[in-house]
């Protein structure tokens, strides 16, 4: 037992002001313990890039199968590329967010919530530690790149890597909104269920959007995963030689005949993370 | 006895600079529902003072400590920490309190040393004392050897000293610990008090705790005894074993159940039920010669015993805290303290 070292001295440190820089720290500390407990983590790793590789190279060699390829045509794995970086980032970003239930189970979330800071700081450091998370699995994937034709460009590259982490933002603030309202960790198969993987297919991640029957033609325009992957999927197919037999699977987005431009596709995500963000601040900040 | 306790406390009320209590407790009230879990208590603690709350199962005592370290609204009545209201000035008590909670809240994917590190930014401790204060915070507990252990990897009692380190680490002027000992074996819970000991020793510090074990209440300066939501006594260990007058006697015999009936109509006495016959009764050792005498049931064994808190819990709930530990039901639907119903 320690005892009989040095005295402990009565360090007057709780007497600080609060502050901006207080916020800051906040949401820098709960960022890095969103990281360090991802780095601890070697099977989330593994499994959540597992399924996005099955996804590609067994199911889209599969479906690539059954469409004819013309010489110079566009690979169906090349087109399911952006869809299974959003999947990973998808996936990521959810575990991630979820977490929240777990901490709350587990007590942590206390240890957090009676600190002296504010809870916004909190919420955005969560959604940005997340969404960090999830950038880098995304990035990890993107690494395979070459095996379905995609150009190792630098600029294609930096504007995955952005188109990502905005994905990844708005998608962890969807589950840590999700989650704020959670009590159980039970609740989160619901929400896998209810929302996650129904924002997955309806994204366009596997197949193309064109001619779709009217009902489902809405749907996939109300995911908002739907314009990230779009988004993705221009930047990409802008730095491939597309042939003359792929111009179904190389339509862009159109609501009507108006084919989205990339930055409001963008904005759309953008603003829809806004919105989560904000809701799951509130929801921290109200409960009591 | 009494009066050298206080005397204790004198120089820190000084050098806190006025007789300001740590914590003033008015008239607090919690509502769940319809139902009120604490139902008005009020209570001082002064600076420097370990002030204990004792009760059993339900008592209301965690919820009062969410309370004063603003985790829960009150839903009527104020309270003052450290001279700052706790629903009025919220960030102003969690900057000042420490807290060890009832069920553990520590990240378990993260080291010893990480988990003191986040709190250390979480509370703002400057970087230069903060690396300084961990090591005294973990040398104290005796984990400094583990710090770059992975938490998950701690026993239960590591896990618990590890928690107190937390709750110092920022200095706080108060500490609340909501049964730092609940679930460790007794050698593991001696050492903890070893340390909560040692700490009033050498920082000035104002702890609130509490617990359902008797013999750590003894540990108290003050004691408030708690249940069904009120307080029903406070004082310090010796008044209130003290007030009792009585002695506790603790008979086994070959018929329970009619040694109480007849104790009931020969003696008018009251035993509580459970195991054995228990009773309280003035000058006991001279009650057993006429007890023996009048009695009419076969006696197995006698113990006479000067009181206990247990018997003052007794005295006045009219219960031992065993039998209120037993009855107590609680609904635990709160996502804050449900964790701990695993706990027991
Ligand atoms: N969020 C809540 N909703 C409804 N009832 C609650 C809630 N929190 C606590 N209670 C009830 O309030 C009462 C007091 O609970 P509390 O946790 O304060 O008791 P305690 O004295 O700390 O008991 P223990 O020794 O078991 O820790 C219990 O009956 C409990 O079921
Ligand atoms: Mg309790």
């Amino acid at each position: 037992m320690a005892t009989g070292t040095a005295t402990l001295d009565v360090v007057p440190v709780t007497e600080a002001r609060a502050s901006w820089g207080d916020a800051l720290r906040a949401v820098r500390v709960v960022w890095k313990r969103e990281l360090i407990r991802w780095s601890r983590n070697r099977t989330r790793i593994l499994t959540t890039l597992v399924q996005p590789v099955l996804f590609l190279f067994v199911l889209g060699s599969g479906l690539a199968s059954l469409l004819p390829r013309q010489g110079g045509g566009l690979d169906f794995r090349t087109f399911m590329f952006p869809g299974v970086l959003a999947m990973v980032v998808l996936f990521t970003s959810i575990f991630s967010a979820v977490s929240i239930v777990w901490d709350r189970e587990f007590g942590f979330m206390r240890e957090m919530m009676v600190a002296p800071v504010p809870r916004s700081a909190l919420v955005i450091g969560k959604c940005l530690g997340g969404a960090t998370v999830a950038t880098i699995q995304g990035t990890i994937l993107l690494s395979l790149a070459g095996l379905v034709h995609v150009p190792y460009n630098p600029l294609l590259i930096v504007t995955l890597l952005a188109e990502m982490a905005l994905t990844a933002f708005t998608l962890t603030s969807f589950g840590v909104f999700a989650a704020s309202r959670m009590q159980q960790v039970e609740s989160f198969q619901v929400v896998m269920q209810l929302f996650v993987f129904p924002m997955f297919f309806l994204s366009g991640a596997v197949f193309p959007l064109t001619d779709l029957p009217r009902w489902l033609d809405v749907l996939t325009k109300i995911d908002p995963l739907t314009y990230a992957v779009d988004a993705i999927r221009r930047a990409i197919l802008s730095h491939v030689a597309l042939g003359p037999g792929s111009s179904n699977l190389a339509h862009p987005l159109t609501w009507g005949h108006w084919a989205l431009p990339t930055g409001f596709e963008l904005g759309i995500v953008a603003v829809v993370g806004l919105a989560l963000i904000g809701g799951a601040i509130a929801q921290f900040s109200r409960a009591e | 006895m009494i009066a050298s306790r206080i005397d204790e406390a004198l120089p820190s009320l000084e050098a806190d600079g006025g007789a300001r209590p740590a914590i003033e407790a008015r008239d607090l009230r919690k509502r769940f529902g319809d139902f009120e879990a604490v139902r008005g208590v009020t209570f001082d603690v002064m600076p420097g003072e370990t002030f204990g709350f004792l009760g059993p199962n339900g008592a209301g005592k965690s919820t009062t400590i969410s309370m004063l370290c603003t985790l829960l609204k009150p839903s009527g009545g104020t309270a003052l920490v450290a001279g700052h209201d706790v629903v009025a000035a919220r960030a102003e008590v969690r900057r000042r309190i420490g807290l060890v909670f009832q069920d553990t809240t520590l990240d378990d994917y993260l080291t010893a040393a990480e988990n003191l590190s986040f709190h250390a930014e979480l509370y703002g401790v400057p970087k230069h004392l903060a690396r300084q204060r961990l090591q005294q915070v973990l040398e104290m507990v005796g984990l400094w050897d583990r710090r770059d252990s992975i938490t998950r990897t701690f026993s239960g009692g590591m896990k618990r000293r590890l928690e107190i380190a937390r709750g110092l680490l920022h200095s706080p002027r108060v500490l609340f610990l909501d049964e730092p000992t609940v679930g460790l074996d007794p050698q593991t819970r001696l050492h903890i008090w070893t340390y909560i000991n040692e700490l009033k020793r050498r920082e000035q510090i104002t702890m609130f705790l509490t617990t359902h074990y008797m013999e750590e209440a003894e540990y108290c300066d003050r004691l408030a005894i708690m249940d069904n939501g009120v307080i029903v006594v406070t004082g310090t260990p010796e008044e209130l074993k003290a007030g009792i007058g009585k002695d506790r006697v603790e008979l086994r015999t070959d018929d329970d159940e009619l040694a109480r009936r007849r104790l009931k109509e020969v003696f008018g006495i009251e035993a509580a039920g459970g195991d054995g016959v228990v009773f309280q009764v003035e000058h006991g050792e001279e009650f057993i010669p006429r007890l023996f005498a009048s009695l009419g049931v076969g006696i197995r064994s006698v113990s006479v015993a000067r009181p206990t808190l247990d018997d003052v819990f007794m005295e006045h709930t009219g219960r031992t805290i065993r039998d209120a530990e037993s009855s107590g039901s609680g609904i635990r639907n709160n996502p804050f303290v449900r964790a701990q119903a695993g706990r027991r």
